[in-house]
């Protein structure tokens, strides 16, 4: 048993129960710590309801190597992840790594890629990892559906997918049986910083933690500052397409078309700045559907059963921010637009740092200090 | 289990078509679904996941329960489509295929 926390109930409390909370309360959990998850109701911005659901390492991380290094590592994790949360819970995520693909229209957006990747590989800290730029046809044997725009693409065989929402399900089903106490309708008003521990005035009620972590997703930006923390995120709309359920043919993930466990297909990655409006624009669900037929021709014979639209949370350079405040110790923020690639190290390896009682030097490079430097005149 | 009105019976004309390929008749005017039903074919798919039997429900284009191949096409609703001459009907084994 753990001892009685100094600030009161609970030793943390997690504060958002989307992906990123729900993976951080598994972690703390299964670390021992009494934790308490508090959340928003059903009617939230909420992210972890609306992603596309890739496992996903290619090409991320350039301007910041760490970062490349924190998503492989999630990804080689994330095997051992999806057996754990099978073992406790009886559900399947449906984790899956065939390799994913990116596949390009044109021969200077192919040269583009290729160019990425080779300076993503040059970075000071960069930890290589396998992949591959290929030309149509070697391309062709791997997706034998291509339409004859395609140029060809990269490949990277650590990419893969899983059930998103599943997982969410799973996490919370996980954290019950883990006697995390999980209060929906707690929507945090503030947090005072007291006698060593945290007060939280939420929608349900007071809330005392000796620890806490932000999570909350949009929300974050809301909340950091009362604990002496910043987490300076937008949302970033993306629509998402998903077709009937199919027989299984696309047997690779990319990252504008994958086919999910069940059969539908998903067809999703339009970056829209609009604030925090989700309404459907016609012309968007248009024009990637359009994209997605020239890459997937035969996609052109399904009927669509759904479309939606949900907000990245992203910070000004696109990398996570995980920190603890200085001047409220205890209190750490994580926020990040991967929940679903990032979530087996949320709860494999940075929980058990939290419950441990700090980060290290190894996630200095993700305080949002960074977004701090006074800009040259 | 199904049978038509007398009057409707006598009334109108038949239409030839197939179900799994073996010949079936239909009334004019008839949808795939109700001919599906009067040719004693119930159970017209199983479900994508979990492989359960479905088969004409609602018959009004609501419940999707009645889907079928049709000329070669999955997923069509066998209750919006009227029965043409010739026409190929196909019950549904789990998925549509993306081809067909």
């Amino acid at each position: 048993m753990t001892q009685p926390s100094r600030g009161g109930e609970y030793d943390v409390a997690v504060i958002g129960g989307g992906l990123v909370g729900s993976a951080l309360a598994w972690g703390l959990a299964r670390s021992g710590q009494k934790v308490a998850m508090l959340d928003e109701g059903d009617i939230a911005v909420r992210p972890s309801r609306g992603n596309f659901a890739l496992v996903w390492v290619q090409g991320k991380g350039l301007g910041m190597a760490e970062y490349a290094g924190w998503t492989k590592q999630s990804s080689d994790d994330w095997s051992g992840f999806a057996d754990l949360l099978r073992e406790q819970t009886g559900l399947d995520v449906a984790y899956r790594r065939p390799g994913g693909f990116m596949p390009m229209l044109s021969e200077e957006d192919l040269q583009a890629r290729a160019n990425t990747m080779m300076r993503l590989h040059n970075q000071p800290d960069m930890i290589p990892y396998p992949y591959e730029v290929m030309d149509r046809e070697t391309l062709r044997k791997e997706l034998p559906f291509i339409g004859p725009d395609v140029v060809g693409g990269t490949y990277c065989p650590l990419d893969g997918h899983c059930n998103s929402l599943r997982l969410l399900r799973t996490l919370h089903k996980g954290i019950g049986l883990l006697g995390v106490d999980y209060r929906p309708n707690h929507r945090v008003e503030s947090i005072e910083h007291r006698d060593g521990g945290f007060r939280m005035a939420t929608a349900g009620g007071e809330v005392r933690a000796g620890k806490i972590v932000l999570a909350a997703g949009h929300d974050s930006a809301r909340l950091a500052p009362m604990v002496g923390l910043s987490a300076p995120v937008r949302p970033q709309r993306g629509h998402v397409i998903v077709t009937e359920k199919t027989a299984p043919f696309l047997h690779h993930p990319t990252v504008y078309v994958r086919q999910t466990d069940e059969g539908g297909v998903m067809i999703g990655d339009s970056f829209e700045e609009v604030g925090f409006d989700t309404t459907l624009q016609p012309g968007v669900s248009s024009a990637i559907a359009q994209r997605a037929i020239r890459f997937f021709p035969l996609l052109g014979k399904l009927n669509v059963v759904r479309s939606w639209a949900a907000l990245r949370v992203l910070t000004p350079d696109g990398f996570p921010i995980y920190e603890e405040s200085t001047t409220a110790p205890g209190a750490f923020v994580a926020t990040c637009h991967s929940g679903v690639t990032l979530a087996a190290n949320h709860a494999l390896t940075l929980a058990p740092l939290i419950a441990a009682g700090g980060l290290g030097d190894r996630f200095k490079p993700f305080s949002a200090r960074r977004f701090h430097v006074p800009q040259a005149a | 289990m199904f049978r038509r009105l007398p009057e409707i019976e006598t009334a109108s004309s038949t239409v030839a078509f197939t179900i799994d390929g073996r010949p079936a008749s239909a009334r004019a005017g008839d949808s795939v679904a109700a001919a599906l039903l009067a040719n004693g074919v119930t159970v017209c798919r199983n479900t994508p996941v979990s492989g359960a039997a479905r088969g004409p429900y609602c018959m009004m284009g609501v419940c999707f329960d009645c889907l079928v191949t049709i000329d070669g096409t999955g997923n069509r609703q066998g209750c919006q489509v009227r029965v043409a001459p010739g026409m190929a009907v196909e019950t549904q084994n789990g998925k549509r295929e993306v081809e067909r």
